[in-house]
């Protein structure tokens, strides 16, 4: 087998790395049009929390940005803005998907719940209590994606929809310890309050507790 | 981000017609990886042709015994499908070894396909890329290369595909159904679909311009053992260093599809009349050619350990 | 009021509130959405533009050009400030590389410009049409090749030696000369850096997302170049810091510059892909190590030299300190040396020199014990010492490492440990590990104002933070034991830059020093309120609301009758740190299975005992150290910032790339608390576990692979690939 050498930045890649960086803080920009469109801009109706709201948005505005910045929503946060730490999460049409990265514009007539939805101070939703009582949070910001995430977990085992830890594809879909684990796992918690998320969900899931550790 | 008009199209035909028609114009399902790079400015359309009303949410069964996937049907659909369980697990638990499941129930099966690639040095944009900017150069070669390509990269691209449906869907003999803008159908067997990067490693697919994915088509059910293994530092929500699509046979005989080493899903079929032999044969076909940096040289003995793995687990 | 005799009984002891596993105050709001953070205050202030910012897209050279004609013709751009805009600005005290770069960029994605426009979109639209042209200087990455070139730090006692240490480690018996390194790590705190900045007139409202308040308002003032006093910082909820946001970054100077230019509040967050370049980060190391030990076991010589690297001004990670007190041994050595790098800033990160150190020392502690033949349980135990090594006159104020060994190892059921390689449980090798934990306890003054309103309720002002930490909920424990009454009627403030200076978050100081600032307030509202109300305040008793003297028993809030009572304090502190050692003591046990084919190593228990004085709230404690421990296991399995060292940036400047765990490779932890208090910490006799959790832990993982395949990796984080071509072969 030929070996793909370790190579050190020949002179030439140095000079092409320094020639993009030459371009443009945004290299993409090479070459597009001098003038810059204004933003596009579209009206949109769903539904949050129950209500009906309607806005006039920048095409660009995620759903993340619509409930925060527009509807000052602030429950659901920006944590990555790439999908790749879960703090965004909200549940639309009974799923739970990451709000940053969906448009706004493509949510037409679609419902929406984000965590001022399930529960508030006052009357806390079972799953927020049960995060209160075991501490499955700490300085609280991927909390309202763990709990909507958890939410729909919950849901979506119930539906008999598999996991990458389900032992059988074919059998119901068994609720376990590790069942949580693996379909929580979109939901980064950098505090590390993992374990006490698990023991509240489980809680608020009741029935048998199966499966430990890995 | 760059302005953009957005649309929803009304049929596959017209939506192909649109972005046929204008080179800034981009196709938008579930957007899980668009809008991740359109925020990042490696994907910079002016148009966005939403494609979520063309109905193309259904798994049917075919004339020959196989399953019609509808392009938008969301991968955790797909996963779910009880026929999909029952007759190509090696799919299901590819899709469930992705991503998460929020990423799931948005990500559909021809944005799935069109996934682009993980490599850092394509996200940075102040890194120059053949990928983004053809002949710009590869920062990644000679870089950080753990999780890049050994099989069939060139001096221009080591990316890999980061698919793990894809990976199944090769094992499977899927074939991807397309329409043209002048309402031309065509199907691309999975293994023409994805290509090398060669010196053009901008051009992904053998898709034209404006073509659209409006179903990727499952062959009749072939039996055997399916499994995917999908291997990773983190146990879940991360993509693969190394990932084996396999469906064993009782003979000991059948398919093996590997992920998270190319540009695209990589099976060599004449390889596989190796299996019976075990792991270390049919590696041997497979990963001939490889060409690896000491910081992934050992994508090539973990591939053939967990193909090993799959073969010990289909044998029970 | 200042503590420098040992606490003796006073009211805290009473433990009818703290040291009881409450329910956080603050959880209703958070797991309800309703915690206000940073970028998020659009009810304190309206009209708010975006800001988004530009980096450099070099590690280190010159701006050669700027054009940002296209960017300030861009829809809804309302300012642009660039270094050449904002005129003079000076580095904070707390910061090694300038905030806002240019001409000179002194480390990738160092910031180069702010632009503020309507809407966020438009923000970052604008900022990706900002042009700059650059000229490439050399720089230094790769710290194994800079190694050789460090130097000896001006600051924090690099070098100790006690005794002989080349001697005694020549002539000892058995003995341990290794290599270990540590990689780059990023905090990666859930929320992004971020603030919202509003001036009236030549003053500045700061709502930001910061541990330590007082430096923040000093170091913005400082860079800014305006008076102190004209600062004011807010920061009530923080969505995690670990030592990144422990002091002000660019994401709150170029607010407050985009602010001005603007002439309307702004707001910027860091995007998460632009963080880990832009911000600081844990500083990789290289260690070495040298152990000698008689035949019995007993250590003669210990020798810890760490290198680092940073920018120029910078510092090192000070990774050998607790090699200086951990184990007993009569001829010591440490030495720390710092090597200049071109990379982001090295600094604090959760335990910095202690996470790192002891994933070194804990391994070598691991293999020499393996060398001798003894238990490492039983090797740390013959090597305790109850003094500080260097000055035996000096002893800890408690240490109880031993027990929190031997509970340890009863509770895992570590007798059950076999040797590398033996254990199988299906397809995975199940090993053991096991590793001391330790970090120093430290003392911070801290200031708290108290007042008792006309409802009785009692308010607690401070700038105290709360990182997740807890705070919220000991400061109220501590004012409801003080002032006697239910943690219901105590209302907490904090992290606002207007209220008495506190220890703030960091380096585990936050809990213990906070609530005695807060004990220390109180004392004096005991004696106002039991003025107001003709009592003797020596033999006042506060409890259930009410304050008795003898048969006398009047209600609380009757002091508050004619207006709130007011009284402030700080807690300060005397010798006793100087006469004592005072230090937090772990042990960390894990179980981890490895994967027999592919080498996938995943993580089956987890058990700390921890002894870290009174537990002032052991539900959030407890979390406190759970939470320390999924770091640490991030930090031995997957946590690394790799060093493109051509350019010289972290490539994996993403959640994506750079991983950290997820529940599904945490199992079920389970932490226990050794029964103490210390008398010599504060009036609270607690010290801090937030950092102790992270301690240790790394090596416990690192240890557990090893008993689980025989193959020692000594380069964190130990990943798959470097245990696979080590592995048993199969069959």
């Amino acid at each position: 087998m030929a070996i793909l050498e370790d190579l050190q930045l020949s002179r030439r890649e140095v000079m092409a790395t320094g020639a993009a960086v030459g371009v443009a803080a945004a290299p993409g920009a090479a070459g597009a049009a001098p003038v810059e469109p204004g933003p596009s801009l579209m009206k949109v109706s769903f539904t949050v929390n129950g209500q009906r709201q309607t806005l006039e948005l920048d095409t660009r505005t995620t759903l993340l940005d619509a409930l925060r910045e527009h509807l000052k929503l602030t429950g659901s946060k920006k944590g990555c803005d790439h999908g790749q730490c879960g703090a965004c999460t909200v549940i639309v049409d009974g799923r739970r998907i990451n709000s940053c990265l969906s448009l706004a514009v493509m949510h037409e007539g679609d419902e929406v719940t984000t965590i001022e939805g399930l529960g508030s101070p006052e009357k806390l939703h079972p799953l927020q209590a049960a995060f209160v009582r075991h501490d499955g949070y700490q300085c609280g910001y991927c909390t309202p994606g763990q709990i909507c995430s958890a939410k729909a977990v919950l849901d979506e085992i119930k539906a008999g929809v598999p996991s990458h830890v389900t032992a059988d594809l074919n059998a119901k879909v068994q609720f376990s310890e590790d069942e949580l684990r693996e379909r929580m796992s979109g939901n980064i918690c950098r505090c590390g309050a993992y374990s006490n998320i698990v023991a509240a969900v489980a809680e608020v899931a009741g029935g048998p507790i199966l499966g430990k550790g890995a | 981000m760059r302005a953009f008009t957005y649309e929803r199209a009304k049929s596959p035909r017209e939506a192909a017609a649109a972005v046929a028609a204008d080179p800034t114009a981009r196709f938008i399902a579930g957007g899980t990886n668009l809008l991740d790079l359109m925020k990042l400015e490696i994907e910079t359309p002016a148009r966005l042709v939403d494609v979520n009303d063309l109905k193309l949410d259904e798994i049917t069964p075919t004339k020959d015994g196989g399953l019609r996937i509808g392009a938008l049907v969301r991968n955790t659909d797909l996963a779910a499908d009880k026929r999909v369980r029952k007759d190509y697990g090696v799919l299901s638990r590819a899709l469930l070894a992705g991503a998460s499941g929020q990423l799931r129930n948005k990500a559909t099966t021809a944005g799935n396909l069109l996934q682009r690639t993980r490599c850092p040095y394509f996200y940075d944009t102040n890194m120059p890329c053949n990928k983004r900017t053809p002949g710009a150069g590869c920062a990644a070669i000679g870089g950080f290369t753990r999780s890049l390509a050994v099989l069939g990269a060139s001096e221009a691209c080591i990316a890999t595909h980061p698919s793990d449906m894809a990976v199944a869907l090769r094992v499977l003999d899927a074939a991807v159904e397309t329409v043209t803008p002048d309402g031309t159908e065509r199907s691309i067997p999975i293994a023409e679909f994805h290509r090398l990067p060669g010196q053009t490693p901008h051009v992904e697919t053998a898709l034209a311009r404006g073509e659209l994915i409006t179903a990727v088509t499952l062959p009749k059910p072939i039996g055997g053992v399916h499994a995917y293994r999908k291997v990773r530092d983190r146990a879940s929500y991360a993509f693969a260093l190394v990932s084996v699509a396999s469906v064993i046979h009782k003979d000991g005989g059948g398919r093996i599809a590997l992920g998270g080493v190319a540009h695209k899903p990589w099976r060599v079929e004449a390889a596989e009349s190796s299996l019976p032999r075990g792991a270390k044969a049919v590696s041997e076909g497979l990963l001939a050619g490889a060409r690896t940096t000491t910081q992934n040289a050992f994508k090539l003995t973990l591939a053939e350990r967990a193909i090993g793995a799959a073969v010990t687990e289909a044998r029970g | 009021m200042k503590f420098d005799t040992p606490a003796t009984t006073n009211p805290i002891d009473q433990l009818k509130v703290i040291g009881k596993p409450l329910d956080r105050i603050d959880g209703p709001l958070k797991t309800t959405g309703r915690a206000p953070y940073a970028y998020e205050r659009h009810d304190a202030i309206p009209d708010i533009a975006y800001g988004y910012v530009v980096g450099a897209a070099i590690a280190k050279g010159r701006i050669t050009s700027m054009d940002l004609s296209r960017a300030k013709a861009a829809p809804g751009v309302l300012a642009i400030v660039t270094a050449a805009e904002a005129g003079k600005l000076a580095k904070g005290d707390f910061n090694t590389a300038m905030l806002l770069g240019g001409p000179e960029i002194q480390h990738y994605h160092q910031a180069v410009a702010i632009v503020v426009a309507e809407t966020f979109e438009q923000a970052r639209a604008a900022a990706g049409l900002v042009k700059v042209d650059y000229e490439r200087a050399k720089g230094t990455f790769d710290l194994a090749s800079a190694k050789d070139g460090a130097t000896k730090p001006k600051d924090g006692g690099p070098d100790s030696a006690v005794g002989d240490f080349e001697a005694a480690f020549a002539a000892a018996p058995v003995k341990l000369d290794e290599t270990y390194t540590t990689p780059d790590q990023g905090h990666a705190m859930m929320e992004p850096h971020a603030s919202i900045a509003a001036w009236k007139g030549d003053k500045l409202s700061l709502w930001t997302s910061n541990q330590m308040i007082a430096w923040g308002a000093g170091d913005v003032a400082k860079t800014l170049g305006v008076p102190r006093e004209n600062v004011r910082l807010m920061s009530p909820f923080i969505g995690g810091g670990f030592g990144g946001k422990l002091f002000v970054r660019a994401d709150a100077i170029l607010a407050a510059l985009g602010a001005k230019a603007a002439g309307r509040p702004v707001k910027v967050a860091l995007t998460r892909p632009f963080m880990f370049n832009n911000t600081t980060h844990r500083p990789a190391t290289i260690q070495r190590i040298r152990i000698g030990t008689d035949r019995a076991g007993k250590i003669t010589a210990i020798g810890h030299e760490s290198w680092s690297g940073d920018l120029p001004g910078g510092g090192p990670e000070t990774a050998v300190q607790q090699t200086r007190l951990l184990y007993a041994g009569e001829n010591r050595m440490t030495k720390t040396r710092l090597a200049v790098l071109d990379l982001p800033e090295g600094n604090a990160m959760r335990a910095p020199g202690e996470a790192p150190g002891l994933m070194a020392l804990e391994v070598a502690v691991d293999e020499l014990a393996e060398k001798l033949g003894i238990d490492p349980v039983e090797f740390r135990v013959l090597n305790d010492t109850q003094v500080d090594p260097e000055k035996p006159s000096r002893p800890f104020s408690q240490r109880r490492l031993n027990e929190c060994l031997r509970t340890g190892a009863d509770k895992f059921g570590w007798s059950r440990r076999a040797k590398p390689g033996q254990v199988r449980d299906g397809r995975w090798l199940v090993g053991m590990g096991v590793a001391a934990a330790f970090r120093n306890n430290l003392v911070m003054k801290s200031a708290a104002r108290v007042r008792l309103e006309t409802s009785g309720v009692v308010t607690v002002e401070t700038d105290m933070t709360d990182i997740g930490t807890g705070s919220y909920t000991i400061i109220a424990q501590t004012a409801a034991e003080m002032m006697g009454v239910p943690l219901t009627r105590v209302n907490v403030r904090l992290g606002d830059s207007s209220f008495p200076v506190s220890a703030g978050s960091g380096g585990q100081w936050g809990a213990n020093s906070s609530t005695a600032g807060v004990y220390a307030a109180c004392v004096k509202l005991r004696e106002a309120v039991a003025g107001k109300l003709g009592l003797d305040a020596a033999q006042a008793q506060f409890a259930d609301g009410r304050v008795k003297v003898g048969n006398q028993s009047l209600p609380l809030e009757q002091a508050a009758a004619s207006g709130p009572v007011t009284a402030e304090d700080f807690m300060e502190y005397g010798d006793l740190t100087k006469t004592h050692q005072q230090s937090t003591f772990g042990a960390h046990f894990v179980e981890v299975g490895v994967d027999a084919d592919t080498a996938e190593i995943r993580i089956r228990r987890m058990l700390a005992v921890c002894a870290a004085g009174r537990i002032l709230n052991p539900k959030s404690a407890r979390s406190q150290v759970i939470g320390a421990m999924v770091m640490g296991a991030g930090a031995a399995l997957m946590e690394e910032l790799v060093v493109d060292k051509r350019i010289g940036f972290f490539v994996n400047h993403d959640l994506a790339g750079y991983e950290v765990p997820v529940h599904a490779d945490i199992p079920h932890q389970e932490v226990i608390f050794l029964d103490e208090t210390d008398p010599m910490s504060s009036p609270m006799k607690a010290k801090g576990v937030g950092e102790l959790g992270i301690c240790g832990v790394g090596a416990a993982v690192a240890n557990a692979i090893y008993n689980a395949t025989g193959v020692r990796v000594r380069e964190y984080p130990v990943t798959l690939d470097k245990l696979l071509e080590k592995m048993p072969v199969l069959a």
